[in-house]
């Protein structure tokens, strides 16, 4: 194969249904969901020369190559960072495809993040804190009661309320809305089930003054996979391909995912979502305005008013007005999350939102936004920009 | 000390090759952080070299133990592993620079504000170990109350 450059589409997207109780192994979710992928796609699974996963992923590369039959694998990788790791699986397809290394490249992610084990409890074991998950420093926190996502997110949360005058009832307004946007979207486990803000209100404490339970993203079983080509070849594949405008990641010096608190800067900023989107508005010379839905890694209620304002939606401080405003709601301004997101339909550690954004992008959402021209996907620490190829 | 005072029940903190000089300082009740030997810089988390001037050379040195509080939350649900009752967690920023987690105690979570100026004091845990916490500064004509894991 020459290596020349070519532009990457997403071809095929897969999914298994999204559960508390998957009642079969991680390995089995991952072969399912991949297969749907490239069947989505019309792609033959032997044909994939790819592959990528989140260094998180219990399941094993080699076991799934294994299970769907490929015949001659070019290229492996993993990222690392939790879910921030969810658009940079797209980022990365995107290259290996654009230098010509690959042509079929599959990402899944696996979990039975409900049934098997769960994200949501205090963790002591040593063995989560190994280096290459890009998390180390949670060690930092245990000792001192801080050992689940809502407490490492909620000690820079906690600034950004006090920065800007906000409270746990303006969070709840985005919990509402992706409520609203799950109960018409058959695969939300909340379909059908919307909440008021007094819902919300109402909703235990998680972490005092931030997190309710209704501003937390689910714990679920399922499976998610993504088939990425050439733009090119997805042009002559069963679905109409969704072009990679752009896409890229940043980490800036001294930050990580969740435990982000070693950076110089304000506790309330997220300087990796603001790196992020300056490095991808420069790299596709587009702009927020250009947006026509997004989709925003939303493992809790206060990184939707980050993202909105790392991107350039609002400024910064504006989030909460935005949205209580109903600009996400699915005729505001930039509609959000329209699947309910990882709040409201399923945590798949932010790869369900990828598979959303593909479906806006083609047309097929369940809570579909008229017209979409470009898409926005963040997952944090990475961003893409999509459109109908 | 209160002869009838509980078991410690706080997690001991998670040793590496990197943090154990921390954390077996803290248990000598030392509150310290690696330094520079050739630039002179305090980093934090400990890490092998120097980011300004890529020395490997470290010292470690006690701090003044002094900071104040930039965020600060209560964990409610579910229940941390180690408390019988909620604590209250914040970020520290130390005199010296440096950010660091930690728990506020001695004084009520309504009643704690942003920058309000802490100390370090010293709860045990488990393993017989002790972390680094932190308590509102107290004026220097105060005599200091002992620590304990709940004051």
């Amino acid at each position: 194969m020459s290596r020349q450059f070519k532009e990457a589409a997403i071809a095929g997207i897969g999914q298994t249904e999204f559960s508390k109780s998957s009642g079969r192994s991680e390995q089995q979710l991952a072969a399912e969901c991949s297969l749907a992928a490239c069947q989505d796609a019309g792609v033959d699974p032997k044909d994939i020369d790819g592959m990528i996963t989140f260094t998180l992923d219990n399941t094993d590369d080699i076991h799934l190559a294994r299970c769907l039959g490929v015949e001659n694998l070019a290229y492996t990788t993993r990222i690392p960072g939790g879910g921030a790791a969810a658009v940079a699986t797209i980022y990365q397809a995107m290259a290996m495809v654009n230098a010509g290394l690959c042509e079929n490249v599959l990402i899944w992610r696996a979990m039975n993040e409900r049934s098997q084990y769960r994200f949501g409890q205090p963790i002591s074991m040593e063995s989560a804190f190994a280096p290459g998950s890009g998390t180390g420093s949670l060690s930092w926190c245990m000792p001192f009661g801080a050992q689940t996502p809502a407490s490492w997110e909620s000690l820079n949360a906690q600034r950004y309320m006090q920065k800007y005058g906000v409270t746990n009832e303006d969070f709840g307004y985005v919990s509402v809305q992706q409520r609203k946007y799950a109960s018409t979207n058959p695969n939300a486990w909340f379909y059908e089930k919307p909440i008021t803000l007094e819902d919300h209100q109402n909703s235990k404490w998680i972490i005092e003054p931030v997190l309710r339970m209704f501003d937390c993203c689910q714990e679920s079983d399922g499976g998610v996979a993504l088939l990425i080509t050439s733009l090119e070849r997805a042009r002559d594949l069963k679905q109409p391909p969704v072009h990679i405008v752009g896409a890229c990641q940043s980490i800036p010096n001294e930050v990580e995912v969740i435990s982000n608190y070693y950076h110089g800067g304000d506790l309330a900023d997220m300087p990796e979502a603001y790196a992020t989107a300056k490095r991808l508005w420069a790299q596709t010379g587009m702009k927020p305005a250009d947006m026509d839905v997004a989709m925003l890694y939303d493992a809790f209620t206060p990184q939707i008013f980050k993202q909105l304002e790392a991107f350039g939606f609002v400024k910064p401080g504006e989030a909460s007005d935005f949205v209580k405003d109903g600009q996400i709601d699915i005729d505001g301004q930039i509609p959000v999350n329209t699947n309910g997101g990882l709040i409201a339909e399923a945590y798949i550690h932010g790869m369900n939102s990828v598979t959303e954004m593909v479906r806006q992008v083609r047309g097929t959402a369940a809570n579909q936004v008229a017209d979409v021209q470009h898409a926005l996907i963040s997952s944090g620490m990475a961003g893409a920009v999509l459109a109908r190829g | 000390m209160n002869e009838t005072a509980k078991e410690p029940t706080q997690l001991a903190p998670i040793l590496t090759l990197e943090s154990k000089f921390f954390w077996d300082a803290a248990t000598k009740e030392q509150f310290v952080c690696e330094k520079c030997s050739d630039c002179g810089q305090f980093r934090f988390p400990p890490r092998p070299m120097c980011p300004h001037c890529h020395s490997v050379k470290r010292d470690i040195v006690e701090l003044s133990g002094k900071g104040k509080v930039l965020s600060w939350i209560k964990p409610v649900h579910p229940k941390p592993i180690g408390f019988d009752e909620p604590p209250t967690v914040g970020v520290i920023e130390t005199d010296e620079g440096f950010r660091i987690v930690s728990n506020i105690i001695d004084i009520a979570y309504e009643d704690i504000t942003f920058e309000m100026p802490v100390e370090v004091a010293f709860a045990p845990t488990v393993k017989n170990k002790k972390v680094p916490v932190f308590r509102p500064l107290s004026n220097e004509n105060d005599s200091l109350s002992p620590v304990g894991g709940e004051g």
